[in-house]
């Protein structure tokens, strides 16, 4: 049986706000995320130069060498806006939380064999580390980056990254004494096989354009990162190994990361479908980022794969090439 | 076999996020630091310990995305529950949906701005602690400006004055006032920036504007705004913790800082309190069911709060800034000032203004004893008069307007209420313009910057104020009509009087399909 609720039926003057009608093609209902996004950021009459940067407008379209004739060709396949956002987050943290019980309640960490516990200390604790300069390069999109199309997910991605980095600190604990962070923080700054990736991460700090840091963090360090180490390591080796328990507490990572992956590569296809520079450019970007990312990132394969280390790092490129060409860039 | 049993030390609150947050950071040594942060010395403030920073709180990332998610929840379903019942139309009155207007045009898109500014500084602090806690700052200004967005965008559908809200801030001369407010803190350096928005607006007048919309939506039956509001509300004491926390560790951390804080504090406290101008206005004329009056709530929140917090900094060498004897001065005049103004230059205001009726007026006159019935009470009756004949009084020539705050220069001078108030300053050749001694002294210390200004009305002189492919050369050219059109004005519905205007009657027709049988 169908119950008619009767209201009152008066007839709306518009469907959504000017600015949002005219970018979907007339007056008609927006989404949350469409009222919450399009458009949101000044684009005229500003009134003063930053203090620092005098160069610039404080919101200016030059600030990358990519150009888009419509920024908010950006657009979120998650359709993130802050209330979808916190409540996809809280969801997963709620997930993450009862893993963290379970492995704590039961003493699986205890549990682990000694070689895969030392290897998840070795080689997820330093990552802490990468992934606050993950955060940082994130916050530098959201803030200098142009149309709020893009700079929304950017922070979005920063404050998960900040996220990350502190279930990998939880891990840390979870696992060994608070002492493992000073001696994972110390292996970041001086032991070899982290200098190469410290050495990306810090040049990463100091690039300008935020496009092109966009295209080096989020599409290659970050696209060859997870995939190596939480999904082939940690959920395919440790995982196999006794180290169930580590997979069961990393689970965020790789989840945001197969979720996120989505997203970078949206925004990849929306640049090179906007402009016919763009494609060569982000080509350009990638073949300059991809062979520093992959290096640095070797010897952690080596630490978790041993002589696997080079084949699955040439698929993890490989892989990263194709993700590219789907999305539309010229190598 | 046995199961290593380890006893795993217990970490404090403090010690556990100093590890989540600071703990992450460290000294690079592949590139310089001041490559890495090249923004936080160039204002001469000196920090010798970041160390001392104490997180004002402590909020890892999966704690935050618990409490927050939550609080949206419970918001949405509010918001969506007023529309969907058309809760508009229980509001106290049509009137209401001016303040409305007001708040999305003058603030949301603040909001926004404090989201970018707080997401910059976020990146540039050389500690991890700050920038975390401006990190989280910037992500919940994003929240701010979405929610009033969308509690609004019901509003929206129904009626004027919203749809161009975004245009309309960027563009039409009364909200370059918000706008260039927030531009020039946002393109100051990163700790002018904090201490212009995070400690004088948000610490220092957030209950000025805070009382008077969400409280004013509360007592005029406007349950969507009143849920951001007060869903904001626990937002914003972290962000005044912040604020606080921020000035005290500048101010610390070494003499030379003291002046300089001193000199922000002077400049924000007098560009709050003019950019709060709108606030007095809507406070004391827009809202038909009034919460308090703009005297009052300065006595409160300012003379009484603020007083002891300034007495509290006194023994860092800070004072109250001197402004404030002016602020005194205008206190019983600001609003009315104000409203006088707006309605005589109504054709170019994206809301409706109206004359207080009778019945408005004895208010005022309770709550300004000293000042209505003498000067403005006699402004009204004669403007009522006009409307009466048919012939309602308008000024339509384009206001001189403050090359600092950019409110039209109306305000009189202090303790000198029937002599109109202009400053002036010279400047490589050129003459500007001032509202008063304070916004003066401000041009006078950065006039590189000021001279950057966009003054409304010299844009529409400029021509800068015409849609592309406009000829003003052309026959018939009319500027003012083209200029409105620019401002995306639509004339006769979003702007003008009250009493006739499409939204009166729509609110008058709706209301009473909803409460009459036909």
């Amino acid at each position: 049986m169908q119950m008619d609720l009767r209201t009152v039926t008066i007839a709306p003057q518009r469907q959504t706000y000017g600015h949002v009608a005219r970018h979907i093609g007339g007056d008609k209902p927006a989404s949350r995320y469409q009222e919450g996004t399009i458009g949101l950021q000044t684009t005229g009459n500003q009134h003063y130069r930053p203090l620092w940067d005098p160069a610039h407008d404080y919101f200016d379209e030059s600030r990358t060498k990519l150009k888009m004739a419509d920024w908010y060709a950006f657009r979120d396949p998650r359709q993130y806006y802050y209330g979808s956002y916190v409540l996809a987050r809280a969801r997963q943290q709620e997930a993450a939380e009862a893993a963290f019980d379970f492995v704590e309640t039961r003493g699986l960490a205890d549990a682990l064999p000694d070689d895969i516990r030392a290897l998840a200390l070795d080689l997820i604790l330093p990552l802490r580390h990468v992934a606050w300069g993950a955060s940082m390069n994130n916050d530098f999109i959201a803030a200098y980056g142009y149309g709020t199309g893009i700079t929304q997910p950017a922070l979005y991605y920063a404050m998960d990254q900040l996220g990350i980095a502190q279930f990998d600190t939880r891990l840390g604990l979870l696992l060994a004494e608070p002492e493992a962070l000073d001696a994972a923080k110390e292996a970041w700054l001086h032991d070899v096989r982290w200098q190469s990736l410290r050495r990306l991460v810090e040049d990463l700090f100091v690039e300008q354009d935020w496009f092109e840091l966009f295209v080096a963090q989020d599409l290659v360090l970050d696209g060859l990162l997870y995939p190596l180490v939480f999904q082939t390591i940690v959920d395919g080796d440790l995982a196999q190994r006794g180290g169930a328990a580590v997979a069961m507490v990393t689970q965020f990572q790789n989840e945001w990361a197969a979720e996120t992956r989505k997203w970078v590569d949206a925004q990849i296809k929306a640049a090179c479908a906007d402009d016919a520079g763009n494609a060569a450019l982000i080509g350009q970007w990638i073949a300059k980022w991809t062979p520093r990312a992959a290096a640095a990132l070797c010897p952690l394969a080596e630490m978790g794969l041993g002589d696997r280390s080079a084949a699955v790092m040439d698929e993890l490129c490989a892989a990263l090439d194709a993700r590219a060409a789907r999305a539309g860039v010229r190598a | 076999m046995d199961m290593p049993v380890t006893k795993k030390k217990k970490l404090g609150l403090k010690e556990r996020y100093a590890l989540m947050t600071r703990g992450l950071g460290w000294e690079p040594s592949y590139q310089p630091i001041d490559d890495i942060f090249p923004m936080d010395r160039f204002e001469g403030i000196k920090i010798h310990d970041w160390d001392a920073w104490e997180d004002p709180f402590r909020l890892t990332m999966d704690a935050y995305w618990k409490y927050q998610a939550e609080k949206e929840r419970k918001l949405y379903a509010i918001v969506d529950a007023f529309a969907q019942s058309n809760g508009h139309l229980t509001l106290s009155d049509a009137r209401y949906i001016n303040t409305v207007k007001l708040f999305v045009n003058g603030f949301a898109p603040l909001e926004y701005m404090s989201h970018r500014g707080f997401a910059h500084i976020g990146r540039q602090f050389r500690d991890v602690g700050p920038r975390v806690a401006c990190m989280m700052q910037s992500l919940d200004e994003m929240r701010h400006s979405q929610t009033q967005i969308h509690a609004i965008s019901n509003y929206n559908r129904y009626y004027s004055g919203m749809a161009e809200f975004r245009h309309h801030h960027d563009y039409l001369p009364y909200l370059q006032v918000p706008k260039s407010f927030f531009e020039d803190a946002a393109t100051g350096g990163p700790f002018e920036f904090i201490v212009a928005i995070g400690f004088a607006f948000e610490y220092v007048l957030t209950n000025l504007v805070f009382v008077p919309f969400i409280s004013g939506a509360a007592y005029n039956g406007d349950m969507g705004a009143m849920t951001f509001g007060f869903s904001a509300q626990s937002d914003e004491a972290r962000h005044m913790t912040l604020g606080l926390e921020v000035i005290k560790f500048v101010l610390e951390q070494d003499p030379v800082n003291v002046p300089i804080v001193q000199k922000w504090l002077n400049k924000w406290t007098w560009r709050g309190v003019r950019l709060l101008t709108l606030v007095a206005m809507m406070q004391d004329y827009m809202l038909p069911k009034r919460v308090m009056s703009w005297a009052e709530a300065w006595e409160i929140y300012f003379e009484e709060n603020c007083g002891a917090l300034f007495r509290d900094l006194a023994r860092y060498g800070i004072v109250m800034p001197p402004c404030v004897e002016q602020i005194r001065l205008e206190r019983d005049h600001l609003s009315h000032i104000a409203w006088c103004h707006f309605y005589q230059a109504r054709g170019t205001s994206d809301f409706h203004v109206w004359l207080p009726s009778k019945e408005d007026m004895d208010w005022l006159s309770a709550k300004y004893p000293d000042t209505f019935d003498r000067y403005y009470r006699p402004r009204y009756e004669y403007w009522a008069k006009c409307e009466a004949e048919g012939k309602p009084f308008e000024a339509t020539a384009v206001p001189m307007q403050c090359q600092v705050c950019q409110i039209p220069m109306m305000f009189t001078e202090p303790g000198d209420p029937l002599t109109l108030c202009q400053r002036h300053a010279d400047y490589k050749g050129e003459q500007y313009h001032f509202c008063s001694d304070h916004c003066r002294d401000i041009f006078e210390d950065e006039p590189e910057k000021f001279i950057q200004s966009k003054i409304a009305g010299h844009e529409v002189f400029k021509g800068n104020a015409f849609r592309p492919g406009t000829d003003p050369t052309a026959e018939g050219f009319n500027p003012a009509a083209e200029a409105l059109a620019f401002f995306r004005i639509e004339h006769g519905r979003d702007n003008g009087l009250h009493n006739g205007s499409t939204d009166e009657r729509n609110f008058a027709l709706w209301r009473g399909l909803a409460k009459a049988n036909d």
